[in-house]
């Protein structure tokens, strides 16, 4: 021991500390790639744990098949079905809106755009990635709700029965939802057309087929399951996001009409936890599992159609 | 005469779907090119030295984001303290030691989930778990905490591809000259993986600058600056980063300090994506 504090050589002594060390290294290594499994079971008990109790207490069906959400009323009343409903047509919506644009662009910069345009189209789409979903959000409240505003004037002119949003609405959350995803919509299906080889193209084109007969029936059908990728992923993005959407989007539950003042699910959360207490904060969190139950469906399914893919391509 | 196979057939469809394509390309671009113009315009006279190096004071009816930066600065680091060791260490078990089989595919199927998990979720997850059970309440540190789950994901992938990049040839190169495992992972795979590594972080600090949902709940919405001679105290305060105070701006109308809070982290946004751009381009060349 004193001769390997002096530093003097011993190779037996350094073989036995060299073993503990590398013994440690593994576990500690092994320990940190748990960490991601622990977080995710965590999540899921958590979720689990504080979403049931409401369930539990006021019942299954009043909460998810109730339509009247009047959580501080004397009488409360905490039925979601709208929200659920909300949340499902506005994503549904911001996908039918975004996807084709964003297939498009990404057609656009694989195939069709001169390489040096390109060049500077890309950063530019992975910057709008990258902007945090407050500032959509407030260029939502500030653009796009006073034009829904005009527009909603000149629909419901004279009816008196429509409650005016002054633009918050869905339409406009939908409008938001649909610019969000156009990032990861664009990457994702333009990497699927980039990997789509070229030989096909080559025959495509050498049976007489013009470019862009060769992009819809040759390219895209190929890159089929990586756009089906981008659009699940998207579909994630659009129902787990919150802040972007939470003013613009009117602020109370109502059924998803376009010019509905309506709530998602994540806007019910960020909009009431504040100060919600009791059972009305309890059915947030079951507001919260329906949504990660949500999530974990789209989680599933994006696995089996990678594994899918991978297959197709072997 | 129309038969002639010299003459280009003329096909109404493809310049109507050419247009198309070029339709949503332009709208693509142009809501990109519309929104940073948009902010930019709105939040360039907001800006100011004042505006940067103030806390706002509600009796003298200034304003300013100090406290806001400061903040984003803790969370970013305390994040990344804790992640990046994780994460790596998560990589190179996954990389290295792992043979193939059921634990790598489960590890891998929660890594990919962990991603997909929506923010406000860790926000609820982080607000009950640290704030209540672990009685951290609303703090930098509850925060902190949440951002390193959602982040944990992106360092491990960025170091996990880096680590494939690695050539095979180092490590058996290594191993032969009698290293131990651990001795070439720290000498040879890490240092050689680098770039790959700091490309997570800073991915990582742009989604932690972007975060607001994780962090309504968690970090809660303080915007004073820490008191002289308590920085470390401060991580069990309360700190609100840019982007809740871009928030709270949003809910009281203040829209003209809004739009400086948005320019200020469109800046970093697009500091850090510049930033990450030059470094995938050296790790190209690494590589090769």
């Amino acid at each position: 021991m004193t001769e390997q504090k002096t530093g003097s050589f011993s190779i037996i002594g350094s073989y036995k500390t060299k073993k503990t060390i590398e013994k440690i290294a593994q576990v500690v290594f092994t320990i940190c790639a748990f960490f991601a499994v622990l977080a995710v079971f965590s999540i899921t008990l958590y979720m689990i744990m504080n979403g049931t109790p409401a369930l539990h207490k006021i019942g299954l069906t009043d909460i998810l098949f109730g339509s009247e959400w009047a959580p501080t009323a004397s009488d409360p009343k905490f039925g979601i079905l709208y929200i659920i409903l909300t949340s499902i047509l506005g994503t549904a919506m911001a996908i039918l809106l975004g996807v084709p644009i964003g297939v498009m662009t990404a057609v656009f910069l694989a195939e069709v755009a001169p390489k040096r345009l390109a060049a500077i189209v890309k950063p530019a789409v992975e910057l709008l990635a990258g902007i945090p979903s407050v500032i959509y959000g407030l260029l939502g409240i500030l653009i796009l709700n006073p034009l829904m505003y005009k527009w909603e004037l000149a629909v419901f002119k004279g009816s008196e029965t429509h409650q005016f949003t002054g633009g918050a609405n869905l339409l406009s959350a939908v409008l938001v939802l649909a610019i969000m995803i156009l990032p990861t919509v664009i990457n994702i299906s333009e990497s699927a057309l980039r990997s789509v080889p070229d030989h096909l193209k080559a025959a495509s084109l050498a049976m007489g087929a013009s470019k862009i007969q060769t992009i819809f029936k040759v390219i895209l059908p190929t890159a089929k399951s990586g756009i089906i990728t981008a659009v699940v992923l998207g579909v994630g993005r659009a129902i787990g996001e919150a802040m972007a959407i939470t003013l613009v989007s009117g602020s109370s539950v109502n059924f998803p009409l376009p010019f509905n003042s309506v709530r998602f699910l994540t806007t019910a959360i960020v909009a009431e936890m504040g100060y919600a207490a009791g059972e009305h904060r309890q059915v947030l969190f079951t507001i919260g599992l329906v949504l990660f139950a949500f999530i974990m469906l789209i989680n599933i399914a994006l696995t089996r159609i990678l594994k899918k893919g991978a297959c197709e391509r072997e | 005469m129309s038969n002639s196979i010299c003459r280009k057939r003329v096909r109404v469809s493809d310049y109507i779907l050419t247009g198309i394509i070029y339709m949503c390309a332009s709208v693509s671009i142009l809501l990109l090119v519309g929104i940073v113009g948009y902010v930019f315009v709105k939040g360039i006279g907001q800006i100011n030295w004042k505006f940067l190096t103030t806390v706002q004071s509600p009796t003298k009816g200034t304003f300013g984001i100090a406290g806001n930066i400061v903040n984003t600065l803790y969370i970013i680091v305390i994040t990344l303290l804790i992640a990046t060791p994780i994460g790596v260490g998560s990589a190179v078990y996954l990389n290295e030691y792992a043979k193939p089989g059921r634990i790598v595919r489960l590890i891998e199927f929660t890594t990919e989930t962990l991603s997909g998990i929506p923010s406000i979720i860790f926000g609820l997850f982080g607000m009950v778990f640290f704030g209540t059970t672990l009685k951290l309440g609303y703090s930098i540190l509850t925060g902190a905490l949440t951002l390193t789950i959602m982040v944990l994901p992106l360092i491990t992938r960025n170091t996990q591809e880096a680590l494939k990049t690695v050539p095979e040839s180092y490590r058996s190169g290594s191993l032969g000259i009698g290293a131990t495992k651990w001795y070439m992972i720290r000498t040879i795979l890490l240092p050689s993986s680098m770039p790959g590594i700091v490309t997570g972080i800073i991915l990582a600090i742009g989604r932690i600058v972007g975060e607001s949902a994780a962090l309504l709940f968690t970090a809660g919405s303080s915007f004073l600056l820490p008191k002289a001679g308590e920085w470390l105290g401060k991580i069990t305060e309360s700190g609100g980063t840019l982007t809740i105070q871009l928030y709270l701006c949003m809910n009281n109308a203040q829209y003209g300090e809004a739009f400086g809070i948005a320019l200020v982290l469109l800046i970093i946004v697009l500091g850090i994506n510049i930033l990450t751009k030059y470094l995938s381009k050296r790790f190209d060349v690494n590589s090769r």
